[in-house]
């Protein structure tokens, strides 16, 4: 069982993301996460999807999409060089000065935006990989007691130069 | 210039082809009926319920090999389909479905009989779109009869909002369509196939699977002549019963759960196992584990996601049927498998299928002289134990083709695709099989029989019970008959194990339900009978006859796999 990721091509229409997370729901695969956006044609959506499975599972979900008369391409992205980002924002919340001051600091750490920040509580704004939002959220957690957390899911595009992810 | 939708509707079935329609109407589609009035090339059929009216259209698309087309309202219009569309979907059945909707403007308020039947019927529809645009309407019936029709068939839902029916557009019904998500596979991997036809030669004990895929693309001829050229043994599924003739002595049986034995142990002990058109179903495969454990497998199917999904296979090959045989027979060289074929007919001496002959009538004397009796005839089966039996021992060729219900398992299907059979062949005697249970899931369509005109046969088997089930309760759940004595009233003992002399009398009585609907009904209890009544029933032109037959209760069906079970564990008595 191992994370894997699709980009998927479908047609821009009422029900399709119905349909595409219907299939991962009644056929009981293992959804992670899955970003849906419009393309430079505008009757065309680009879905970023992240399952976990094993070879065969995921082998057969591919077939299933493909099957399906809305989905125009199925992309394996698992060993493709890709660029991939999440939007996470992320609210720590009941903090005194000295803590502000750490959240600051993790923040350029991280190379996170602070983007709002009130008396008692600082808003980042970050655009990192789905796993350094992962280790960035299990820090907050570690050092503070509220924290809130929006993430957006991880979209991911081929890169054109590098050879690594 | 333009027209109204509706107008279109009728137009586009005209040029598709359509002749018969099978349609409920109801306040969202009274529109569309009111075209239908107006013209005279196309045949509307009324059934008297939509999930008849559905199994009918399956049933005259699969003995015609048009596309079936169904006209419902929305709402409960709808969802009485449902079940038919599942049933479709399974065993592939081209459909075009039309459903009519409320107004684009009531869509999301629960409006008077809105259901969003294009969500819920996803899951089980090849395709399924509501028209949202007047201009859209004509290329999405296009799509839907070419989507339904191609690759591997099934079912496809429009659903038509009121106020799209009678607005104005586009008079144009497009000739041709391109769907940049949905391509058909129309060639073959020959360097795949190659592969496939080299395990065939090198193999020893080669055995053909054949699903309802050679039934569907018509490939039996072809079929016929790989197996006979390469002198390789055939087994087939239930859907693909009648792939090559059942008289045939390359033909073995039907494998799977109520397979023959000599046909699992086939499957068992084959070292190359040639399947194609079938999905592995956990019908035929039992334990996957021990499923054709020394056997290196070719699957060949129309459907990439079939392939390697319940069965790992050595060699897939996507390919329509007819495409993947006609490529095989170029290079089929003759082969001797005599040793292996003696092997098969040892299994099959030493464990034939056959039933009791001392202890009265039983269902296989009845499929006895069924096949000696029909000529050129269409047989549907309802599901349970009776299709069962008309699986193991029907026999079938060019002249008898098999309609069933064998992925969703439909009981209620038999009678109503039964008279969709007999309305697409009014010259084909059309014999149905049922059970006491399953016949009265559409019992109502009897009617549709008698105002069509459409003199099915129906052979029901009453046995008192809901059979199938019962047969686990016998064999796996210490003979507690919960739920399946159609007799059983209040005041029956709780434990009860079975018929007595005490038991209340059997309701409805069957012959005087088909005299009220107009029908004939004749009532067999002896062996001696079924050739008469056969005989008799075959001379009623105007409407249908059932004959009652009277079967014991204790009859099972024969070997079973219990279900997980691998396929070479057979209970045989």
């Amino acid at each position: 069982m191992k994370n894997r990721w699709i980009a998927l091509y479908v047609e821009n229409q009422v029900g399709v993301l119905a349909k595409v997370s219907g299939l991962f729901s009644g056929k009981s695969y293992n959804l992670q996460s899955l970003t849906v956006g419009t393309t430079e044609d505008e009757t065309v959506s680009r879905m970023t999807i992240c399952v976990t499975s094993d070879d065969i599972t995921f082998e057969q979900i591919k077939k299933q999409l493909n099957r399906m008369v809305e989905v125009i391409k199925v992309i394996d992205l698992t060993d493709v060089p890709l660029h991939m980002k999440e939007i996470l924002f992320a609210k720590v919340l009941g903090i005194n000065a000295a803590e502000k001051l750490e959240v600051f600091q993790i923040a350029q750490v991280f190379h996170v935006e602070v983007s709002d920040v009130g008396n008692d509580s600082v808003l980042l704004e970050c655009k990192l990989t789905e796993r350094r939002n992962n280790e960035l959220i299990a820090l907050l957690r570690s050092k503070f007691r509220r924290i809130e957390v929006v993430r957006g899911g991880a979209v991911a595009i081929e890169s054109i130069s590098t050879s690594c992810r | 210039m333009d027209i109204t939708g509706r107008k279109l509707f009728v137009k586009a079935l005209q040029e598709e082809g359509v002749t018969t329609i099978f349609g409920y109407p109801g306040g969202t589609v009274t529109d569309l009926f009111d075209e239908l009035y107006k013209q005279d090339g196309i045949e509307v059929v009324l059934p008297r319920h939509e999930q008849g009216l559905i199994h009918e259209a399956e049933g005259y698309a699969k003995s015609t090999g048009k596309v079936g087309v169904c006209l419902v309202t929305s709402g409960p219009g709808a969802t009485n389909i449902m079940t038919g569309l599942a049933d479709a979907h399974y065993d592939s059945i081209p459909l075009v479905c039309f459903t009519g909707q409320v107004p684009l403007s009531l869509i999301g308020n629960d409006a008077f009989q809105e259901v969003d039947i294009v969500g819920m019927t996803r899951s089980i529809t090849k395709y399924g779109v509501t028209v949202r645009r007047r201009e859209d309407l004509g290329r999405i019936i296009k799509m839907a009869f070419y989507i339904a029709s191609t690759g591997k068939p099934g079912p496809v839902l429009i659903d038509i909002p009121k106020d799209i029916q009678t607005a104005s557009g586009p008079a144009e019904y497009p000739s041709s369509v391109q769907i940049r998500g949905y391509k058909p596979n129309e060639t073959v991997h020959v360097g795949q196939l190659k592969k496939a036809y080299k395990l065939l030669r090198a193999a020893k004990r080669p055995l053909i699977l054949a699903g309802g895929g050679i039934n569907i693309a018509g490939a039996n001829d072809k079929l016929l002549q790989l197996a006979e050229k390469m002198q390789i043994p055939v087994v087939t599924t239930i859907m693909g019963k009648g792939a090559i003739p059942t008289g045939n002595p390359l033909y073995i049986g039907n494998s799977g759960m109520h397979g023959k034995y000599a046909a699992n142990m086939a499957v068992s002990k084959c070292d190359v196992l040639f399947s194609i058109g079938t999905r592995f179903n956990d019908r035929i495969t039992g334990d996957l584990n021990e499923f054709a454990p020394k056997a290196k497998i070719v699957h060949i199917d129309v459907d990439t996601a079939s392939i390697s999904r319940n069965v790992v296979v050595d060699v897939p090959v996507v390919s329509d049927a007819n495409l993947a045989l006609e490529k095989l027979l170029e290079w089929a060289e003759s082969k001797d498998t005599a040793e292996w074929q003696a092997q098969i007919a040892e299994w099959d001496k030493k464990n034939p299928l056959e039933m009791r002959r001392d202890h009265g009538m039983t269902p296989q004397m009845i499929f006895e002289h069924v096949n000696r009796t029909f000529g050129e005839a269409i047989y549907v089966t309802d599901v349970g134990q009776h299709q069962m039996w008309a699986t193991q021992y029907l026999e079938l060729d060019a002249w008898h083709q098999l309609i069933t219900s064998g992925g969703l398992g439909t009981m209620g299907f038999g009678l109503p695709a039964a008279i969709g059979a007999k309305i697409g062949n009014p010259e084909k005697e059309v014999v149905c099989f049922s059970g006491d249970g399953g016949l009265q899931m559409n019992i109502q369509e009897m009617a549709t029989a008698v105002v069509q005109g459409a003199p099915v046969i129906i052979c029901l088997f009453n046995n008192y019970y809901l059979g199938m089930v019962r047969q686990m309760q016998q064999l796996f759940y210490g003979k507690r008959y919960e739920a399946t004595c159609l007799r059983r009233r209040k005041n029956c003992p709780a434990n009860c194990k079975g018929p007595n002399p005490a038991c209340p009398p059997y309701t409805p009585d069957f012959i005087a339900l088909a005299e009220s609907y107009g029908a004939h009904g004749i009532r067999v209890e002896r062996e001696e009978d079924i050739q008469a009544a056969l005989d008799q029933a075959r001379t009623y032109k105007d409407a249908p006859t059932i004959i009652e037959f009277m079967i014991s209760t204790d009859e099972i069906v024969l070997p079973m796999v219990k279900s997980g079970n691998p396929m070479s564990e057979m209970i045989l008595k």
